[in-house]
């Protein structure tokens, strides 16, 4: 998983090409960390998905800019636009369907 | 099919469903655990828990990390697929999930027992918009959410200990704390009260009831009426519910609820139809904690494996 930052989000994801999952999450957020093998697990399994993880204690001016105010959240991107949000704790099925919006 | 009997079927994998499951397989029963979402249950938000004999200051998370692998490890299934109706067709149930279509195989399970220990979620306010904004300044946790409004105006909605602790956290994060109470006194600890009298940024909006979410893209505002029917708008960036919880127990149509919604079942977790237990937040009782929540568990868990006999 690259770890998200301010100064690789346009190039990891605005630029990108096709799919990127962004997972906003924090350290201390116990749902994020229940998530986070799910979404790691997605990431095994799509390969055509780039997963990307933000901190947003460390990054909040982005958590800012995408209006992240509950987490975990995992917004998936289409040639850099926001195609589909979630938020809370999902299953692995519910992240998949993510795919088919 | 043959695969898809089970002697345990458990609905939830929280505390009370997982430790269902380790009793089951213990007892060398087939078990499948079903969750819908991750597993862990209300009690992954807590940072420290501070109760829980024999682990103090445990997380949520570790905890219930080490439960889940146990019962795996112990031989107990575990699927993630919501459960949305189980039919009871006398010596087997049916658990249907998410995943059935007409004429599949797929997301229908045979159980001799099932073990409801779906637990609960949290009360929402019934507005227009409300679940759409979602995460767009409404949440249902201020220690999990609060850290977003820095210095920014939020109302807390609700007069127990949740709403209470949710104002004093967030009076110390936000820059102005409403706090909405339909009624002019609280049900919860007179010392908390006290303790949000002394924040100067604390304002009560007392016999008041939330009536609309303003705001297109994001919360706004919070409009509230009180009893005189004059409506006023808060200008807020966030609001936190802390309503009560409601037990996740719409689907189970045939069993014994109370008016609230919890399924009628004594301490030993039997309830109405045979062969159907009742374990965790879920059920009727007064007290609703991780210890009691295993307990059930373990209860009826025991409880299933004699009805197998």
């Amino acid at each position: 998983m690259i770890e998200g930052t301010s100064d690789n989000f346009e190039n990891e994801v605005l630029k990108a090409e096709g799919l990127v999952l962004v997972d906003f999450n924090a350290d201390w957020c116990g749902p994020c960390q229940m998530m986070k093998p799910v979404v790691e697990a997605f990431g095994e399994e799509h390969k055509d998905v780039k997963v990307v993880s933000v901190n947003i204690d460390d990054e909040e001016e982005l958590s800012d800019s995408y209006e992240v105010s509950t987490i975990p959240c995992l917004v998936l991107f289409k040639d850099g636009k926001e195609v589909a949000r979630e938020i809370g704790v999902i299953s692995p099925k519910k992240l998949a369907k993510m795919l088919e919006k | 099919m043959q695969d898809k009997i089970y002697d345990v079927i458990v609905i939830g994998a929280g505390m009370a469903g997982l430790t269902a499951a380790i009793y089951a397989v213990r007892a060398n029963k087939k078990v499948l655990v079903l969750e819908g979402k991750t597993h862990g249950g209300q009690i992954i938000t807590t940072f420290h828990i501070a109760n829980y004999p024999g682990l103090p200051k445990v997380s949520g998370v570790d905890l219930m990390n080490s439960v889940y692998n146990q019962a795996k490890e112990l031989g107990a299934e575990i699927e993630y697929a919501e459960v949305m109706k189980v039919k009871d067709e006398g010596e087997f149930k049916s658990v249907i999930t998410e995943d059935f279509e007409d004429g599949s195989d797929e997301g229908k399970y045979l159980a001799r027992t099932v073990i409801i220990a779906t637990g609960s979620s949290e009360r929402k306010l019934g507005l227009e918009n409300e679940e759409k904004m979602t995460g767009r300044g409404i949440s249902y946790c201020a220690t999990c959410d609060g850290g977003f409004y820095k210095d920014k105006p939020v109302a807390v909605v609700g007069g127990g200990n949740t709403a209470l602790y949710d104002a004093l956290y967030l009076a110390d994060v936000a820059s102005k704390v409403y706090l909405v109470h339909r009624r002019n006194e609280f049900r919860g600890d007179a010392f908390l009260v006290d303790k949000l009298k002394t924040k100067e940024n604390v304002e009560f909006v007392l016999e008041s009831v939330p009536v609309k979410l303003i705001g297109e893209k994001k919360i706004e505002g919070l409009e509230v009426e009180n009893l005189s029917h004059e409506k006023r708008t808060l200008t807020v960036d966030g609001i936190f519910v802390a309503v009560g919880r409601v037990p996740a127990t719409e689907i189970f149509t045939k069993l014994k609820k109370d008016e609230g919604g919890y399924i009628e079942a004594g301490e030993d977790c039997h309830t109405n139809i045979d062969g159907v237990f009742v374990a965790g937040d879920c059920r009727t009782k007064n007290l609703r904690q991780l210890v009691t929540a295993s307990g059930d568990g373990a209860v009826a868990a025991t409880e299933a494996v004699h009805y197998l006999g």
